[in-house]
C-alpha cells in the first residue's frame, strides 16, 4: 500500500482514537489533519513507522495537549489563579474498535444540512483536503474551509456523542449516513466524463461504501447500497461519448460494461435479498443488476423490473420512482400505458422537465413525431443540466 | 489581468432559439465550444465558466418593504436578448481578452456559418496595488 493510501485508511481510525481521548471533534480534526500532513511530509524521506496508527496518534496527541496548554495559559492569563490543567498523556496507545463507523455517524448527523454532512464526511472520513474537496465540488476553496468549519461547530453545540446512536434512533441515523454516501457518489457519477477530479468522487464514495459494509455485514440497505454503486458505476465508461456527449442507456455499448463491478453487485445483491427487510437501496440496486445483466434493451426482463419498481413505489413514494415506474410500464405494456401514467402524475416544479422528457420518449416510440419534437423542447427548456440539454435538442432535432 | 466575457444570445422560444437548429449544427456548436474550453484550460487561461439555463427559467428578485422576496418572471420580457454563459479568463492583456472574445463569438451557427454573437469584455476589479 502506497503512504497516501495507508494514510487516507488510516485518517478515520486515527480521528476517532484522538476524538474518543479528547472529545473536542473541531479540535481533534484539526489536530489530526496536522497528523498527516506531517506524515506525509516525513516519511517518504524518514521511511514509514513501524506502527503508522500509533505514530498517527502520537503526532495528533501531541497537537492537541500543545492547544490544550496554549487554551490554558491564556485563560489562567485572563483570570489567573486557575489550577494547574490536567493534560492527558499522548503516547498511550488507543483502543482498536469500530471508531470509523462512530465517526461515519457523528459527522452524517441530521443537525448538519446535507452539503455540509457530505463536506465532513468527506473530509474526516475520507481524509481528503478541503481542496480537494473545494475542487470535487466546483467552489473556492475558502468557501469550503467554512463550511466545514461551520459543521464541526454544529457538531460542538449540538453536543452530539462520540458514540453509537440509541436503539430508537438508530435506524434514522443510519440512514442518513446511507443517503449522504449516495449523494456523494451521484455527484460524482451523474458529472463522470468531462473533469476527472468528479470520476474521483464517485470512487471515493465507493470506497466509504465498502468500508461500511465491512463494518455492518449483516444491515441488508449497507449491502444494497454498495451493490447499487457498483452496478451503476459499472456503466460509467459507456455512458459518454467522445464529445462528452450523454448517451441513454438503450444506445450504450453493453461491451464497455465493466464485469467485474457487475458480478461483484450482482452476488451483492443475491446476498442481502434473501435476509428480509427490503429496503430501497436493494430494490434499486436489483433493478440495476437487471439491466447490467441483459444483453440489450429489449432482451431486459422488464416485467421483473415493473415488479420492482411497485415494490419501490409503495415504499417510497418519491416522485422520480413515480417516473421510472411509468418508464417500466410502458417497456410491458407500451407506450400508451406509460403515457397515460405519466398523465397521473403531479409534477413537482424540479421534475417537469424529467416528466417532459419520458413523455418525449414514450410519444416517439408511439409514433407521434410533432408530440415528441414539442416534449423534447419542453424538456430541453427545463434542465440545468448542459449535456442534457444538448441531448434532448439532438433527439428533437433528429426526428425534424 | 481577468476578464469576464459574457455571451448573450436571442431569447427564441425562452429556450435560447437553438431548439430550431439542425442536429449537425448544434453537434458543431457544442464540439466548438467544448475545445475552446479545452484550450483555454490547457493555455492557463481559463479561471471559469459556465452556461446560464434557459431564460424561461430566469425570475428578477428583489427585497420586499419587510425583506421578504418579491419574485417576478423575467428578466425584462421585451428584451430580444439574454445573458447565455460567460467565462472568466486570466490574461496578459486586454487584446487576448479580445482575441478570445472574438474566437467564442466565432462559433458556428444554425447554418454553421460563424455567429457572430455580441460578447460584452470586462475587466473584473482585483486587489489593491501592493504599494499603496
Amino acid at each position: 500500500m502506497t503512504d497516501e493510501a495507508l494514510l487516507r485508511t488510516l485518517a478515520p481510525q486515527v480521528l476517532g482514537a484522538v476524538v474518543r481521548r479528547y472529545g473536542d471533534f473541531p479540535a481533534a480534526e484539526e489536530a489530526v489533519q496536522e497528523a498527516l500532513l506531517a506524515a506525509a511530509l516525513q516519511w517518504p524521506a524518514q521511511g514509514r513507522p513501524d506502527q503508522p496508527r500509533a505514530w498517527l496518534v502520537r503526532v495528533a496527541g501531541r497537537r492537541m495537549t500543545d492547544q490544550i496548554r496554549a487554551d490554558v495559559a491564556r485563560r489562567r492569563r485572563e483570570a489567573d489563579a486557575l489550577p494547574e490543567p490536567v493534560v492527558p498523556a499522548p503516547d498511550v496507545a488507543p483502543p482498536e474498535g469500530d471508531d470509523t463507523l462512530l465517526l461515519l455517524f457523528m459527522c452524517c448527523h441530521p443537525a448538519l444540512t446535507r452539503p455540509s454532512a457530505i463536506a465532513l464526511t468527506l473530509r474526516a472520513v475520507g481524509g481528503l483536503t478541503t481542496a480537494e474537496i473545494a475542487r470535487a465540488f466546483l467552489v473556492p476553496e475558502a468557501t469550503m474551509a467554512q463550511r466545514i468549519s461551520r459543521a464541526k461547530q454544529k457538531i460542538r453545540e449540538s453536543g452530539v456523542a462520540f458514540a453509537l446512536p440509541s436503539p430508537a434512533e438508530h435506524a434514522a441515523r443510519l440512514g442518513a449516513v446511507l443517503q449522504v454516501l449516495y449523494l456523494v457518489f451521484s455527484e460524482g457519477y451523474a458529472s463522470s466524463g468531462p473533469s476527472l477530479q468528479r470520476a474521483d468522487l464517485a470512487r471515493e464514495a465507493l470506497r466509504l461504501a465498502r468500508m461500511l459494509h465491512a463494518q455492518l455485514p449483516d444491515v441488508p440497505e449497507a449491502t444494497g447500497l454498495l451493490a447499487l454503486m457498483l452496478l451503476t458505476d459499472a456503466r460509467r465508461e459507456a455512458r459518454t461519448g467522445p464529445d462528452g456527449q450523454l448517451v441513454p442507456l438503450d444506445a450504450q455499448d453493453r461491451g464497455r460494461w465493466d464485469r467485474a463491478a457487475i458480478a461483484e453487485g450482482v452476488a451483492l445483491v443475491h446476498d442481502a435479498l434473501p435476509r428480509g427487510a427490503v429496503g430501497p437501496y436493494q430494490l434499486q440496486a436489483a433493478i440495476a443488476a437487471l439491466h447490467d445483466e441483459a444483453p440489450s434493451t429489449e432482451e431486459t426482463d422488464w416485467p421483473q423490473i415493473l415488479a420492482l419498481y411497485t415494490v419501490l413505489l409503495r415504499l417510497t413514494q418519491s416522485p422520480v420512482v413515480a417516473l421510472n415506474h411509468a418508464v417500466a410500464v410502458a417497456m410491458v405494456h407500451g407506450p400508451r400505458a406509460g403515457l397515460a401514467r405519466l398523465a397521473a402524475l403531479r409534477g413537482e416544479p424540479r421534475l417537469l422537465h424529467r416528466v417532459a422528457a419520458v413523455r418525449a420518449h414514450l410519444l416517439e416510440r408511439d409514433g407521434d413525431v410533432a408530440g415528441a419534437v414539442a416534449a423534447y423542447r419542453e424538456a430541453a427548456a427545463g434542465t440545468t443540466s448542459a449535456p442534457e440539454r444538448d441531448y434532448l435538442l439532438l433527439r428533437a432535432a433528429r426526428l425534424r | 489581468m481577468k476578464f469576464m466575457l459574457m455571451m448573450h444570445a436571442p431569447r427564441g422560444n425562452g429556450d435560447w432559439g437553438v431548439a430550431d437548429w439542425t442536429e449537425e449544427a448544434l453537434v458543431a456548436h457544442i464540439r466548438f465550444m467544448k475545445r475552446l474550453n479545452e484550450e483555454l484550460l490547457a493555455a492557463g487561461e481559463l479561471v471559469g465558466a459556465e452556461g446560464l439555463a434557459s431564460p424561461g427559467q430566469a425570475r428578477v428578485v428583489r427585497a420586499g418593504a419587510d425583506g421578504a422576496p418579491e419574485v417576478t418572471d423575467g428578466p425584462y420580457p421585451e428584451s430580444k436578448e439574454f445573458l447565455a454563459g460567460y467565462w472568466i479568463v486570466d490574461v496578459e492583456t486586454p487584446e487576448r481578452a479580445y482575441a478570445i472574445a472574438a474566437r467564442a463569438s466565432s462559433a458556428p451557427g444554425p447554418s454553421g456559418a460563424p455567429l457572430r454573437q455580441r460578447i460584452e469584455v470586462r475587466e473584473v476589479m482585483g486587489a489593491p496595488p501592493v504599494d499603496a
